[in-house]
């Protein structure tokens, strides 16, 4: 099982939606100009909407590459579950994608002029909502596996998926950054994380068993 | 322990190809599946192997089988001897060593994938079966980009897992220098084409 992990590793695309997280960082600036509190205020925001488009840049590989190679009909007859193929691919795009985007989030935050309440905010709220971006991610890849050239077709599925960690997550930063009580905020990006990873993974074996017929 | 099917129909693309398929594999025998291109070999082994679903018929012991198809499921950025672990630790079964050492491969165990011939990619992908420690191999087409010398290794191979009480299900155009294997012709079972206007159910909307 752990192999998989592996397997998407050696299959590229690792740095790549970290790298776009950091230009896009980088760029908002240069676009909105230097004014530290028009930076400030919109900072939760920027993060995470480039942390959403980082991770949808690596989502079309979680199927797409095993389709082509055949591996993924020898994985549906292996004894492993495909449930559980699901859910260890989208830990491995999250291992991948998401949780380096969680660490050099600070660092980002520190060119946004992000207030210092909010860093250990910010790295919670990434932490537990970008589990959620794979794991629907991946349900999104599952269901466009088939698809010639889906990407485009995956992200018009998938971004509408990922409004309520956006603007919960987003919520949380910005809160804990004027040092607002975070309560509501945390407790729903953890529900929909739970929520995602609980019945996402069923959902995306069916599908694939469907769209590999 | 055993493979059985029984009054088997199966469909590619809401198209029905074949009906009536019959026949049982008791470990130690083997079945060859003959026919031209596109009379529904590949989708009988996809049935088989529980990939697709059957219009109607059982397939018995359908959960012991080890699936190979066209595609050898090689990750090009591995090595030959990483691709084959990969696939003994999902099926928890199986020596890596032996199997590279029944198919040639060891001299090029370290090597990349992606550096390997075609006819190399199908001996790594057959080695994988060696690795299942499933009792019944499910192969299409499984000579394709082989030579002369691969060929009688694979029908080694094939005769050595028999011998092990195994069984095999195999779909080809050639001889495979297998004389006890069972042949079943598949032209014999090409499913009556439905009558325009016969169908029209609900699925059939969509097609």
């Amino acid at each position: 099982m752990r192999d998989l992990r592996l397997a998407l590793r050696a299959g590229g695309g690792f740095g790549l939606g970290l790298a776009f997280f950091l230009i896009l960082a980088v760029l908002v600036p240069l676009g909105v100009g230097p004014e530290p509190e028009v930076l400030a205020r919109i900072a939760p925001g920027v993060l995470w909407v480039g942390a959403l488009l980082a991770c949808l840049l690596s989502l079309d590989r979680i199927f797409a590459l095993d389709y082509e190679d055949g591996s993924l009909d020898l994985l549906a007859t292996a004894p492993l579950p495909l449930e559980a193929v699901v859910a260890i691919k989208a830990l491995a795009h999250w291992i991948t994608t998401g949780l380096p985007l969680v660490l050099v989030s600070p660092v980002l935050g520190l060119l946004l002029f992000l207030p210092g309440a909010a860093y250990g905010w910010l790295i919670v709220a990434l932490l537990l909502g970008t589990p959620a971006l794979s794991m629907i991610g991946a349900f999104g890849a599952a269901l466009t596996v088939g698809v010639k050239r889906g990407g485009l077709l995956l992200s018009l599925l998938v971004l509408p998926m990922y409004v309520p960690t956006l603007v919960f997550g987003a919520e949380l930063v910005s809160r804990g950054a004027q040092g607002l009580s975070v309560g509501t905020p945390l407790a729903l990006l953890a529900g929909i994380t739970a929520g995602a990873a609980a019945i996402l993974p069923f959902a995306a074996a069916l599908v694939l068993r469907i769209n590999l017929r | 322990m055993g493979l059985r099917v029984c009054d088997l129909a199966v469909a590619r693309g809401g198209v029905p190809l074949l009906e009536g398929v019959n026949f049982a594999l008791a470990p130690g025998q083997a079945l060859v599946l003959r026919g031209p291109n596109g009379c529904g070999k590949t989708t009988l082994l996809r049935v088989v192997a529980g990939l697709q679903p059957a219009l109607s018929g059982t397939v018995e012991g359908g959960e012991a089988v080890a699936y190979a198809a066209h595609a050898d499921g090689i990750k090009a950025t591995l090595s030959v001897a990483e691709n084959l672990s990969f696939w003994g630790a999902v099926y928890g079964a199986g020596d890596v060593k032996a199997a590279l050492e029944r198919m040639n491969l060891r001299a090029l165990s370290g090597r990349a994938a992606a550096t390997l011939s075609a006819g190399q990619k199908r001996r790594l992908g057959l080695a994988r079966l060696l690795v299942t420690g499933r009792p019944v191999w499910v192969l299409d087409e499984p000579t394709v980009s082989l030579d002369a010398a691969s060929v009688a290794l694979f029908a080694d191979l094939v005769r050595g897992h028999l011998a092990a009480g195994g069984m095999a299900l195999i779909a080809t155009h050639i001889d495979l220098g297998l004389p006890e294997a069972q042949e079943l012709d598949l032209r014999a079972h090409k499913a009556r084409l439905p009558e325009p206007g016969d169908a029209g159910g609900f699925d059939e909307a969509f097609l």
